[in-house]
């Protein structure tokens, strides 16, 4: 790392991130003028141009990409058509203890002055929670799923390669052909359809006004530079923006910049989950390296800056401020973009390519907590591939994580994908499965499957506020076999579900109603050729996710039921119950009972894995080929992102010995600290799950690094996950750090303010964890050397 | 069905023989050896253990609270342990092959150790021959003590010898592991022609085997029968907080690990001498 990259990589992790009113200044100001004089699609149009046209812009000393989404690095807009902040709100996100952002005095009286007055009562989170039913809001309230789109709009897609083959002048021209096409006289769209490409119109000439804004800034600081290099540099910049993304790069470094203006339209237009993502950076900067460096015009040293440059740029885009329940299933600065490496090519062959090995280094050398990374690896991925992949991840800070690029293809063709558009996607956000550049998948919530469980126990009723939520199953104490209580509880799952997704058909609607997005429609297929926006349906593939949470727990609890109350007998349903009921206060054999004599998911046991099969296909039936409102078709995901802590805080003690209120287990891993048997027992039972029917699932390991010390280690390590992978697993990461590291972080931040783990599906830095899930972490069993 | 009793199958072990492995432990070893780190594993029949600490007195043992280990696997607390399985060859093999995946992917298979296996030989040929009909790779962890018409029939249907050679000094070998070395030794230069993969295996014990007259007397000896592999495995104490567990005395407290210094002298003195040398358990 040079030393211009030192010091930009310094100023962005020494810098904390702070609100910034600019942007919520800018939405208002467009509102107040236009709004109720044009359709809903221009109106978001000229807001996204009137930020594009204003906001503050600043090229920092040194750097070689340009572009903030706030006036400078970390500041962090907010969105008030979405979610407006109150006063306590602001107070709040000034002084919390984890994941605060400085908010100033002139800020908060601009917001009680300005902002909160036009926007209080018609924001899409008011409009939202005014349209859930009654039924909604108690099993919203109760934790029995969340709901990702009450503050923070659709994204969870990423970019494909059209932006390095085309400039927004060629999609300006893809949008008049689509404008051409439009049949006034029977097309009963089509007014729908010329508002929708009058507004990405709009937005593709905004999106090339910022770039040629930066390119005066740069030429105008040419003048009063002093340096004689970084006068040249300036030029460089004030060329290249001038050029992308209004035209098709030609270089890796304009290929860089192009990509990262369309990042920042993307994210300043909406709060997108997620935010953006590249994608395969590795294939669609290939082309760019292989020219240039066969031609002499580019070093490996100079693409690896420009690369770090960039990487910086992710790193100062901290997520959009969250409050309430979508801070705690989503407690983290992350924003989630994931790049991709390695993987197929669109004909099938092997991806890696030098880029891939680069991007590497890259992440090596950054450890930065964004961008997040990972692998594709592919059974024709070469075995050196790996090798450099497990170098980087025996460094204990959990990048790259590790995916299985066959299995995301499968994946994708059973979701009905055409093959090319499979290979060409991959993985996004946590372990999101989708086709980049063609598909809005969105997560649309975490499902708490241990809640319902609860609530099954307790014949539909909510032991933690007495109130009745699900339906009368019938009272377990009359319950006289194991089967009578999986039936149970699948007519709770049912009508949980059908919950859920009455609230998130809603919810499309008003987001294709009132809240489109014609920027990031611009670049996903096919919205330009349809007319239609993202989030009404323009892209080629539409699918919908619900996220099912606490797999590890819920099969110990119904195993443990199965085991004790219906096959060995050794408790009584109603003492479990009472058990469970009095959080085993005073009932420890029971409870110890429950946590040792009790065949646990995560140990390749049969009795207890038939059981998280049974779930599994309940709640995959439950979720799975329902419509969305797109014209796509429901899947399941199984992750937690933070949210595992989440539905622990509101589910009480459980059969699997679990107390009241803690987490539960996360992703597809097992119980903190019920597997015994080792990794490759862990790995079979989490691979008894059908993968394939998921988009898909998020497995933690937490190896000792005293167990990657060595050359077997590390062999054994590539091997592990070359089987889990031969055997359908989608997605592994791992925790390379030591119990006493982490017990003594927990006791003294201050000691290790840089140490960063994996939590699930991104890493953060563990002294910004709250307390429970820093404990969760601790507990997560260790596997060792033997 | 033949049954054994096994006290310990440990998955995902990688330090006994190429790739991915589970090691069986079989009960009942001939030897007394004072840095043995498995002294569970030297009787030959089932012992329960009890932790007081883990007791709850919740009385589901109705009392029988420290003998008997009937009601071990409903002892909430896990304060009862019995240390040695009856196990049908057959259950044996259901277990292995829960990690063929990994044995394919990695060139692993399984490997019987102990205690020493060849104290229950008729179970571990039938053992090694479920393995062979399934393709798996065996190894054998062994002290050698043993008649050698077992070992010969073995070598048959084994892919590696872990063969261990602790002390060439036959003095000091009967006095610090109660037998002699002299069938020890001859079995292993039989072996050396009967089977070709073997790697001689040697526990470093600072002041007992460390000297340099032991190290040269072992490089003679292995020259002599052309065994070209040896793995040299530093002592560590992390057993012997069995033998309390055990009520049994550890007679070696007083000694450390070797340093990397020592264990790199031992190396170099066989490498010197035309080894392979492997430190740690890498072998095969």
């Amino acid at each position: 790392m040079n030393e211009r990259i030192q010091k930009l990589r310094d100023q962005s992790l020494n810098s904390k991130p702070f609100l910034t009113d600019e942007r919520a200044r800018l939405v208002t100001e467009a509102y107040k003028k236009y709004e109720g004089k044009v359709s809903i699609p221009v109106l978001r149009a000229l807001v996204f141009k009137n930020i594009m046209e204003n906001k503050a812009i600043d090229i920092q000393e040194g750097e070689l990409i340009v572009g903030e989404r706030g006036p400078s690095p970390h500041a962090t807009p907010t969105y008030p058509e979405l979610c407006c902040h109150t006063q306590e709100d602001l107070e709040i996100i000034n002084s919390r203890k984890k994941i605060s952002f400085a908010v100033s005095d002139e800020m908060k009286e601009y917001y009680t002055n300005e902002i909160r007055p036009f926007w209080e009562g018609k924001t899409i989170r008011d409009l939202i929670f005014n349209n859930m039913t009654g039924e909604w809001k108690h099993a919203y309230e109760a934790g029995i799923f969340t709901e990702f789109m009450e503050q923070r709009a659709p994204g969870h897609t990423v970019a494909d390669d059209k932006i390095y083959k085309k400039g927004f002048i060629d999609f300006i021209g893809d949008i008049d052909d689509s404008l051409q096409k439009i049949d006034p006289f029977n097309d009963t769209c089509a007014f729908e359809k010329r508002q929708e490409l009058e507004a990405m119109r709009i937005c593709a000439q905004a999106i090339i006004r910022l770039a040629q804004r930066y390119s005066e800034k740069a030429a105008s600081m040419v003048a009063i530079e002093q340096d004689q290099r970084r006068k040249q540099e300036l030029l460089q910049i004030a060329e290249i923006t001038q050029r992308v993304p209004a035209y098709a790069p030609r270089t890796f470094w304009e290929a860089l910049q192009a990509y990262w203006f369309v990042h920042i339209g993307i994210i300043t237009e909406l709060n997108t989950w997620d935010s953006f993502n590249p994608g395969r950076l590795d294939q669609h900067l290939f082309p760019f390296y292989k020219k240039e460096t066969e031609a002499g015009t580019l070093k490996d040293e100079f693409a690896k800056e420009l690369l770090q440059c960039f990487w910086v740029k992710f790193n100062n885009q901290d997520a959009p401020p969250k409050v309430g329940v979508t801070l705690k299933e989503s407690g983290t600065y992350t924003d989630f973009a994931n790049i991709n490496i390695g993987g197929l090519k669109q004909d099938g062959t092997d991806g890696v390519n030098e880029v891939s090995y680069l991007l590497l280094d890259v992440i090596d050398e950054m450890r930065l907590l964004q961008p997040s990374s990972n692998i594709q690896l592919s059974k024709k991925s070469p075995g050196i591939f790996l090798k450099r992949a497990v170098d980087i991840i025996k460094k204990g800070w959990g990048q790259p994580s590790v995916f299985n690029a066959d299995a995301v293809v499968e994946e994708l063709l059973r979701q009905g994908k055409d093959i090319e558009d499979a290979r060409c996607g991959g993985t996004s956000g946590c372990v999101e499965t989708g086709a980049f550049g063609k598909e809005c998948y969105i997560l649309t919530g975490y499902f708490n499957l241990v809640k319902v469980l609860e609530i099954t126990l307790h014949n539909g009723t909510d032991p933690q506020t007495g109130k009745r939520l699900g339906i009368e199953t019938g009272n377990v104490l009359d319950f006289t076999s194991f089967e009578q209580l999986m039936e149970a509880y699948k007519k709770q799952l049912h009508h949980f579900i059908d919950i859920k997704v009455r609230g998130n058909n809603t919810i499309e609607k008003l987001y294709a109603l009132y809240m489109p997005s014609p920027f990031l429609s611009i670049i996903i297929s096919d919205c330009i050729s349809k007319g239609m926006d993202y989030n009404a349906g323009g892209a080629r593939y539409n699918t919908s996710y619900i996220q099912g949470v606490g797999t590890g727990s819920i099969t110990d609890s119904l195993s443990a039921i199965k085991y004790h109350v219906f096959d060995r007998k050794t408790l009584g349903m109603e003492q479990l119950l009472n058990a469970l009921n009095s959080n085993f206060k005073g009932c420890e054999d029971v409870r110890k009972l429950l946590l040792n004599r009790t065949p646990k998911y995560g140990n390749d046991d049969s009795y207890a894995d038939e059981i998280m099969k049974e779930v599994f296909d309940a709640y995959y039936h439950e979720v799975n080929g329902r419509k969305n409102m797109k014209g796509g078709l429901y899947r399941v995901d199984m992750l937690p992102t933070t949210c595992h802590v989440y539905f622990g805080s509101v589910t009480g003690a459980m059969p699997d010995g679990r107390l009241n209120g803690t987490p539960l287990s996360e992703g597809i891993s097992p119980v903190q600290g019920a597997d015994h048997d080792g990794p490759t027992a862990v790995l079979k039972s989490a691979s008894k799950m059908d993968h394939l029917r998921t988009g898909g699932t998020l497995l933690n390991m937490k190896f000792t690094p005293q167990l990657l010390q060595d050359e077997d280690g590390l062999t054994g390590l590539m091997s592990l996950v070359r089987t889990y992978f031969k055997l359908d697993g989608h997605h592994i990461q791992f925790n390379v750090v030591d119990r006493e590291t982490l017990l003594d972080a927990r006791e003294n931040p201050d000691k290790h303010r840089n140490l960063i783990v994996r939590v699930a599906g991104y890493s953060d830095y563990f002294c910004n964890l709250n307390r429970a899930l820093q404990n969760e972490i601790i507990e997560r069993t260790e596997h060792m050397t033997f | 069905m033949r049954k054994g009793i096994v006290f310990r199958i440990q998955r995902y072990s990688i330090h006994d023989g190429p790739g991915i492995r589970t090691a069986v432990f079989l009960k009942g070893c001939p030897l007394d050896c004072w840095w043995c780190h498995n002294p569970e594993g030297k009787g030959l029949s089932p012992v329960v253990i009890f932790h007081e600490d883990r007791c709850l007195h919740c009385g589901r043992c109705d009392g029988q609270c420290t003998s008997g280990g009937q009601y071990a696997d409903l002892c909430p607390g896990g304060a009862r342990e019995i240390i040695g399985q009856e196990m049908t060859v057959a259950s044996v093999m259901e277990v292995i092959e829960k990690d063929s995946a990994f044995y394919d992917e990695s060139g692993g298979g399984v490997t019987f150790t102990g205690g020493e296996p060849f104290m229950q030989y008729d179970f571990l040929y039938e053992l090694l021959l479920g393995c062979r009909k399934k393709g798996i790779h065996t190894a054998i962890e062994t002290s050698g003590y043993t008649a050698w018409s077992d070992l010969k029939e073995a070598a048959r249907l084994t892919g590696l010898f872990l063969y261990d050679l602790k002390l060439m000094d036959n003095k000091k070998h009967i006095q610090y592991m109660g037998v002699s070395n002299e069938l020890i030794a001859d079995n292993l230069s039989r072996l050396a022609t009967a089977h070709d993969n073997i790697c001689v295996r040697i526990p470093v014990i600072p002041g007992i085997n460390d000297d340099d007259r032991n190290i040269d007397s072992t490089c003679a000896f292995l020259k002599g029968i052309g065994l070209k592999n040896i793995s040299i495995l530093p002592y560590h104490n992390t057993g012997s907080y069995k033998y309390e567990q055990l009520g049994l005395d550890y007679r070696l407290s007083h000694i450390r690990s070797p340093d990397k210094k020592d264990m790199q002298r031992i190396a170099d003195t066989f490498g010197n001498n035309g080894f392979n040398v492997y430190i740690g358990g890498s072998a095969g």
